[in-house]
């Protein structure tokens, strides 16, 4: 579904990602782990093109990818989660959520001469989705007003609202609750059990060697080794990068 | 004669708020730190009033004064489409510069600093405005008719995601959205309606020059719109009367007229300073500038 062909980034002489290749398979779960600076944000970066690379190509569903503007990705069929959070401070919840679900909303002359149509199949959705993170009484606050815990959970729900065919989390859970944490794992299942295909970066061992399908360990912008949670959670290289020597 | 001088100040207050309120569609909804807005003013009032010289009807003029200017928006957006916050107010404050100049030294077309005299009144065909009372109710209805379309913009889906770029633009552009596209069209919009007052202005004062339009020009606009609060359009409203109406006073304390203009912008300035101390959202607005 997601092939990426050695790929390689360089900040000022830094290779933060260095010729990395791997693959990632439909309906899985995959994580992306990796001790901190090991690039693994940055190629997320990568692949939704917010950076663009030095060399190296993206696939996805066997179409070059590679440095296309950030709305083209996205609307290839990837939708992506930051690591921060990044709502709209200045909307509701509903707003947030309801800008993830078309592009009816860019069109400048019918948004102006047509009687704006109600949206109930739209807020329908929204609610769902509130209802889904539990978060049915946030839906007229302003994103602004939310803890940080609720605004991952707002960010989660945009992020899968937005049409896609693979989700790509950055931290998912970083900052959050256990209970919160639980939640989300249960989510992330669902989801893949309806078919999705979800690439996550996650420092949560528990967390992300529980609910992963696969595991690629990447280390100073390449891949050290990838395999499944139970051939990742004690490979001697693995500790090693994360430990030192 | 206090009511000549009373329609004189509505009239004013009409033009100033179309003009602030198309600045908030670009700067308060999209985020847009346009510095260029007085270049598009004085784009609608030199196109108005050359067509009109040149024999064109009014409303023609007028139209294509907010056309001409809609189309230097869009291009304007265009070509700095990748800049942002500092970089772009420098960009559109040079666009004011290159206006300006044109405006000074293309003496063939613009008559450069003797300026354009003798701008007709408006001729609405079966209506001739000829007097104040009557120009300030075709401004009026211009304010409200530009209030209106902005609202509905500002209210509509496409509003809501003018509001999003403004917030966090590359969380709109991850969302598939062509954010572009959506700020030309919000510069456009707001040249368009700068235009339109610019055009309003010229057949009032039926005399314009370049130091009309210089780029001090944007302070005034600028306090109204960050005072009124930033995405609020009634807030634009109470501004615009207030900062309009505030200098007045000093007409009647007998203050030299070379006084008077340097203490209306000591005004503005201390409005704009105690508003960002005290009320950072200014009147009504949702964003704050803290």
């Amino acid at each position: 579904m997601l092939e990426i062909k050695k790929i390689s980034k360089d900040f000022g002489g830094v290779k933060a990602v260095n010729n990395c290749s791997f693959k990632v398979e439909p309906n899985t779960i995959t994580a992306l782990i990796g001790p901190n600076g090991a690039g693994k944000s940055t190629l997320f970066n990568l692949i939704s093109s917010v950076i663009k690379s030095d060399t190296g190509k993206i696939f996805f569903d066997k179409k070059d990818i590679t440095n296309l503007p950030p709305e083209k990705v996205s609307n290839a069929g990837i939708s992506r989660l930051f690591q921060k959070a990044r709502l709209f401070e200045n909307l509701t919840v509903e707003d947030n959520l309801l800008l993830a679900l078309d592009h009816t909303d860019t069109k400048f002359w019918f948004n102006l001469f047509c009687k704006t149509p109600k949206q109930t199949d739209k807020i329908q959705k929204v609610e769902k989705m509130l209802d889904m993170l539990g978060m049915k009484k946030t839906k007229n606050m302003f994103a602004k007003d939310l803890s940080y815990g609720q605004k991952r959970l707002i960010e989660l729900g945009r992020t899968i609202l937005n049409p896609h065919s693979f989700l790509m989390l950055d931290e998912p859970v970083a900052g959050v609750t256990p209970e919160l944490r639980d939640k989300i794992a249960n989510i992330l299942i669902e989801l893949k059990n309806q078919g999705e295909t979800i690439l996550l970066i996650e420092h949560d061992m528990n967390f992300t060697l529980g609910i992963a399908d696969r595991v690629i360990v990447l280390d100073q912008g390449s891949v050290l080794i990838e395999g499944t949670p139970k051939q990742i959670k004690n490979n001697k290289q693995v500790l090693k990068a994360y430990l030192g020597e | 004669m206090l009511s000549a001088y009373i329609i004189h100040l509505l009239i004013l207050i009409g033009i100033y708020l179309i003009l602030c309120l198309s600045l908030q569609l670009a700067l308060g909804y999209t985020g847009l730190l346009n510095l260029g807005h007085i270049a598009f003013y004085a784009i609608g009032a030199y196109t108005s009033a050359l067509l009109t010289l040149s024999g064109v009807p009014f409303i023609v003029s007028f139209l294509m004064a907010g056309i001409v200017s809609a189309l230097f928006g869009y291009l304007l957006a265009f070509s700095t489409n990748k800049l942002k916050g500092d970089y772009l107010a420098l960009a559109t404050l040079g666009f004011t510069f290159v206006i300006y100049a044109i405006a000074l030294n293309w003496t063939d077309l613009t008559n450069g600093a003797l300026g354009l005299a003798g701008i007709p009144k408006p001729d609405l065909g079966i209506l001739q405005i000829k007097s104040n009372a009557f120009y300030l109710f075709f401004v009026s209805i211009t304010a409200v008719f530009s209030y209106l379309i902005i609202n509905k913009i500002v209210k509509s889906p496409f509003g809501k995601v003018l509001e999003a770029i403004r917030d966090d633009e590359l969380a709109v552009r991850i969302l598939g959205k062509n954010t572009f596209k959506i700020k030309n069209y919000s510069l456009a919009v707001s040249a368009f309606f700068a235009g339109i007052a610019g055009s309003l202005y010229a057949h009032y004062i039926t005399f314009i020059d370049p130091s009309s339009f210089g780029f001090m020009q944007i302070i005034p606009i600028l306090s109204i719109v960050i005072i009124g609060g930033i995405a609020s359009l009634r807030g634009t409203v109470l501004a615009t009367f207030v900062l309009v109406l505030l200098p007045e006073p000093l007409r009647f304390i007998g203050f030299p007229s070379s006084v008077v203009g340097p203490v209306r912008q000591i005004i503005y300035a201390l409005m704009l300073l105690l508003i960002l101390m005290y009320r950072p959202k200014g009147f009504y607005g949702k964003v704050s500038l803290e």
